[in-house]
């Protein structure tokens, strides 16, 4: 008989952890902590840092704190593909062992398109839509405010697997058998499992809490189809979740049944069924990687026009695609496994309805290029990243469908092909999208500009880097090689395009440096704007001044046209956003609340339980949770108004009042 | 010369391939039927995209270079043009006629390539074993490990199945991959025309090894098929149930084995799903 504690040990510190880069990390990142909690306290700012952000509900610093996340994981999903790109950049390298190797491809997928992607565009949802729309917040502050600190402690709960425990190796979609018990004993599938499940809950409520928000908050006069572009798309992606996720909760759900209780729906003994999580899975993700390039559409909606100085191009069409868009991407998900037998007929039918849904996304690319198309093009950085992606998303696009075309897919599959039409589309979309929406959206965010010279660098070096990366891949797959190997061997002619795109994989990542020096430089060094308008912009948050104060709009403006800002300018009525001192009415806002990380941070104690099968501590948690909605519940004194004189003042001092 | 023509197009589609058009390109090189009509699809839609490609490149490279927006620039600036109809039309009637286009002999091959054109086809049972791949000739009542022999010019049906997470049956040169299931067995058929001796590997993650799990085919001519039969029969031992566990169960990598018997109960009797249509083939154990 062991002693307990030495179980325990061996349980937390499995080898797999103990590796000398893994610890070195570990104690840097513990240094680090310890810096933070020092100045902190020093600086006497634990105060300021509760009140001021870890309970707070207004949805431009959620917006702000969803933003910072997702660089930082980024960060981290960054370093694990260059980790990847250097084990192959020659034949059998040995840069790390198999097993790692497994274990880093998996935590960089799922890293990127849960903890990256999708908190990045919900932060620029936050941030942006309702100042867009004339809203003075969300539709429900506090669910926001839950839907973040769940996001948040989800990516924790997932990033600590590394140093506790050991990190999942099934992949980012995790198909069983493999990640059953009888492949994969440790604990890492269990993190996979419970913070995407955390996490999940968090996404649908944002989900829900955007379609409402925009149905019922839109200033008087915003009909539907007067809405902002970015707006449409954060209803469609919205939508988009509400009906995704629930198949993934499922998954995930059944999967731990089997895992923790034994149960056997895609175990390979007693007969169960792993094909059903394939099907469950991609019913779930196909519309989630459109869940992932709706936000970016969205953004490039705006930021054409507005750097063209040109309306957008085909208005409804371009509304009319993006609902085409959400209700095919449902019945696409086979194409992610034609090859497990379902018989032509389902083949050639899901691959039809993929290339249709090239239609609307061909006819979204022509019409930003005819919004350009007369126009007077200004290349700033958010543009740059615009113009970037043009060029690599057709290429995506394209070989999307290649991929459709089922005969062709049976060679393509599991290829390297894939890996460089997913990156095609992810990268040069979804995130050359969300740069440039944070590039375009970063002076209403915190009221100074970021540094034009050094963007233009950072898109340099990010958008050769790509390139080079990703499209040497196309051709890796036709010579054969296939995803996740963890090494090769000389001789198969694999070695030159290997090192190319390795070397790709370094640009793109002093890319990324330069962008954090951009941004700490000009936080150092601020552009102020003064104007709230920096860009010559077409939407209502351009007429709030940068950052808006709490409340946003003193008075809910009023709507007649697309581009209501543009036009009040054309017309000369921008006085018409300042206030006389009779126009000033009390404002109601919401209070902050301890409730929702409270919530999350029990969540979270008891997925440690579930995922090492402590079940006194998930129980802990599991009451945790119970309390703390309870608590939400009961709580009664959950705004307060702001008195005019307060309003006034702030407006005056904003120069926003008439005198 | 058509096909020279179709190659054409994808030498011109990138300067990549240009520089390397070597047999290092698989899937590039049929050795047979399937891979061929694949490789088919593969140029046409890639002749296509690239069309598509090209077109969108040149249409904002022009824009950018004549609307910029410098001092002097003369191009007409159109503040309020927010679409014309006919040019809404065509942009969404061109990508409606190229997916038409795609779409026709997409439906072609892909049926086509589920008739096996042949009513007695040589059958392989494949089975995906973490780490390697096991062989058995229904037919010969032979089996091998990590390689087999097929006659050339005649089908060849695998029926796949996996006593292990998926696989992924793939042999570029020879035609696409099918998985590997556990609880089921899918079809795939494949011919060579060329004889030769075919890299083929595991293309599905199944563990830390699946990338180690490649496996040779060795395409004769049918008379040396018999052959290497008779010799298989005549040289080796048959397979024990315990060489069969030995495989199954312990996740290891080995070479290659050959075996002139197997116990009849190593692949699945019972088949949940059979989908090669057109080919009215019941499978039976022994036939
Ligand atoms: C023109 C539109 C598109 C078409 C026709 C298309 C088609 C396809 C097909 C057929 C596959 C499956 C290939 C295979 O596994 O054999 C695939 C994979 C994938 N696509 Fe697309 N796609 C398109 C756009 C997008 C977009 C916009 C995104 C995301 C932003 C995306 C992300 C992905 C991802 C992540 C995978 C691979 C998932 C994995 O296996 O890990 N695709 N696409
Ligand atoms: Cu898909």
């Amino acid at each position: 008989m062991r002693p307990w504690f030495i179980h325990l040990i061996k349980l937390l510190f499995p080898p797999q952890v103990l590796l000398p880069d893994i610890v070195g990390i570990d104690i840097g990142l513990t240094l680090s902590a310890l810096a933070i909690a020092l100045y902190l306290t020093k600086a006497r700012r634990w105060g300021w840092l509760w009140r001021e952000w870890l309970t707070t509900v207004d949805h431009k610093r959620i917006g702000i704190m969803y933003i910072i996340a997702a660089l930082i994981m980024l960060f981290r999903g960054g370093v694990d593909a260059l980790m990847i790109r250097s084990q192959l950049i020659v034949p059998e390298a040995h840069f790390m062992g198999a097993q790692q190797y497994d274990e880093v491809f998996t935590t960089h997928g799922t890293v990127m398109i849960f903890f990256m992607a999708m908190p990045f565009f919900f932060g620029l949802f936050n941030v942006a839509v309702p100042l867009m729309i004339g809203a003075r917040d969300v539709a429900f502050p506090r669910l926001n405010a839950i839907s973040f600190w769940l996001f948040a402690f989800g990516a924790a709960l997932f990033n600590i697997s590394f140093s506790i425990g050991g990190s999942p190796s099934a992949g980012w979609f995790s198909y069983p058998p493999y990640s059953e018990l009888q492949f994969n004993p440790g604990v890492g599938e269990n993190y996979y499992l419970l913070a995407l499940q955390v996490s999940g809950i968090g996404s649908i409520a944002t989900g829900i809490n955007f379609l409402v928000t925009i149905l019922k908050l839109r200033a008087p006069g915003m009909t539907l189809m007067k809405m902002p572009l970015f707006v449409w798309s954060a209803l469609v992606t919205s939508t988009l979740i509400l009906f995704a996720f629930p198949p993934l909760t499922v998954a995930l759900g059944l999967t731990m049944l089997d895992r923790l209780f034994g149960a056997s729906f895609f175990t390979l003994a007693h007969e169960g069924m792993p094909m059903m999580y394939a099907n469950l899975f991609w019913i779930f993700g196909h519309p989630e990687v459109y869940i992932l390039i709706m936000p970016a559409f969205g953004i490039f909606s705006e930021v054409v026009p507005t750097f063209s100085r040109k309306p957008l191009f085909g208005y409804e069409a371009m509304v009319i695609s993006l609902l085409a868009i959400t209700f095919l991407s449902y019945g696409v998900w086979v194409h992610h496994f034609f090859e497990m037998g379902a018989g032509p007929g389902v083949n050639v039918f899901f691959g039809l309805s993929t290339m249709l849904i090239a239609i609307p996304t061909g006819v979204k690319m022509f019409n930003w290029l005819f919004t350009m198309w007369g126009g007077r093009i200004r290349l700033s950085v958010p543009m740059l990243w615009q113009l970037g992606f043009i060029p690599t998303f057709v290429v995506g696009g394209a070989s999307g469908v290649m991929l459709a075309a089922v005969a062709a897919d049976y060679q393509y599959h599991n290829s390297y092909f894939v890996i460089a039409h997913f990156h095609n589309v992810i990268v040069g979309g979804t995130v050359f999208g969300l740069l440039s929406g944070m590039y375009y959206w970063w002076p209403k965010m915190f009221g100074w500009k970021l540094n034009e010279r050094q963007g233009r660098w950072a898109f340099a070096f990010f958008f050769t880097g790509f390139w080079l990366t990703f499209m040497p891949q196309y051709f890796l797959g036709l010579e054969g090689m296939t995803r996740r190997m963890a090494s090769y061997p000389p001789g198969l002619g694999w070695g030159g395009l290997n090192a190319m795109s390795t070397i790709g994989a370094f640009i793109m990542g002093v890319g990324f440096a330069i962008l954090v020096y951009n941004i700490a430089w000009s936080r150092m060094h601020p552009e102020w704007d003064t104007t709230g308008d920096p860009w010559d912009g077409r939407t209502l948050e351009w007429s709030l001044p940068s950052p808006a104060p709490a409340y946003n709009f003193a008075r809910i403006p009023e709507v007649h046209e697309r581009d209501a800002w543009w036009a009040m300018k054309q017309r000369g009525e921008t006085d018409a956003v300042k206030l006389s001192p009779d126009q000033v009415e009390p404002i109601h806002v919401p209070k902050n609340t301890p409730m929702p990380i409270c919530l999350a941070v029990s969540f979270f104690v008891g997925s440690i339980g579930m995922v090492f099968a402590w079940h006194w501590m998930a129980i802990l948690g599991g009451l945790g949770v119970v309390a703390a909605l309870a608590y939400g519940s009961l709580e009664d004194d959950t705004d307060r108004e702001l008195d005019p004189t307060t309003v006034l003042n702030t407006e005056k001092r904003l120069g926003r009042v008439h005198p | 010369m058509r096909r020279r023509l179709k190659r054409g197009w994808i030498l011109l589609a990138s300067p990549l391939l240009l520089s390397g058009c070597g047999s290092e390109y698989v899937v590039l090189h049929p050795a047979g039927p399937v891979a061929a009509t694949e490789l088919h699809l593969i140029e046409l839609s890639a002749a296509i995209m690239t069309g598509i490609i090209l077109v969108v490149w040149a249409l904002l490279a022009y824009i950018l270079v004549r609307f910029r927006d410098t001092p002097n620039n003369r191009a007409p600036y159109l503040p309020n043009w927010r679409g014309t109809l006919w040019l809404e039309a065509l942009v969404f009637g061109v990508p409606v006629l190229v997916l038409l286009i795609m779409a026709v002999p997409t439906i072609k091959k892909t049926y086509a390539l589920d008739h096996i054109p042949s009513r007695h086809p040589l059958i392989i049972d494949v089975t995906s074993l973490d780490y390697k791949w096991l062989f058995e000739y229904p037919q010969q009542h032979v089996a091998t490990v990590n390689y087999f022999y097929m006659p050339t010019g005649q089908p060849v049906l695998f029926q796949l199945t996996a006593h292990s997470p998926f696989g992924a049956f793939w042999v570029p040169n020879l035609g696409g991959m099918e998985y590997t299931m556990p609880n089921r067995v899918l079809p795939l058929w494949l011919e060579a025309r060329r004889p030769g001796v075919y890299l083929g590997r595991n293309a599905n993650y199944s563990g830390v090894d699946f990338w180690r799990m490649t496996f040779s085919a060795h395409a004769v001519s049918p008379a040396a098929f018999q052959a290497w039969v008779r010799q298989v029969k005549r040289t080796y031992r048959p397979m024990t149930e315990d060489d069969y566990r030995r495989l199954a169960t312990h996740f290891d990598l080995v070479g290659q084995e050959t075996y002139s018997a197997y116990p009849s109960d190593t692949f699945p009797e019972r088949f949940r799903e059979f989908t090669i249509q057109g080919l009215h083939y019941v499978p039976t154990r022994h036939p």
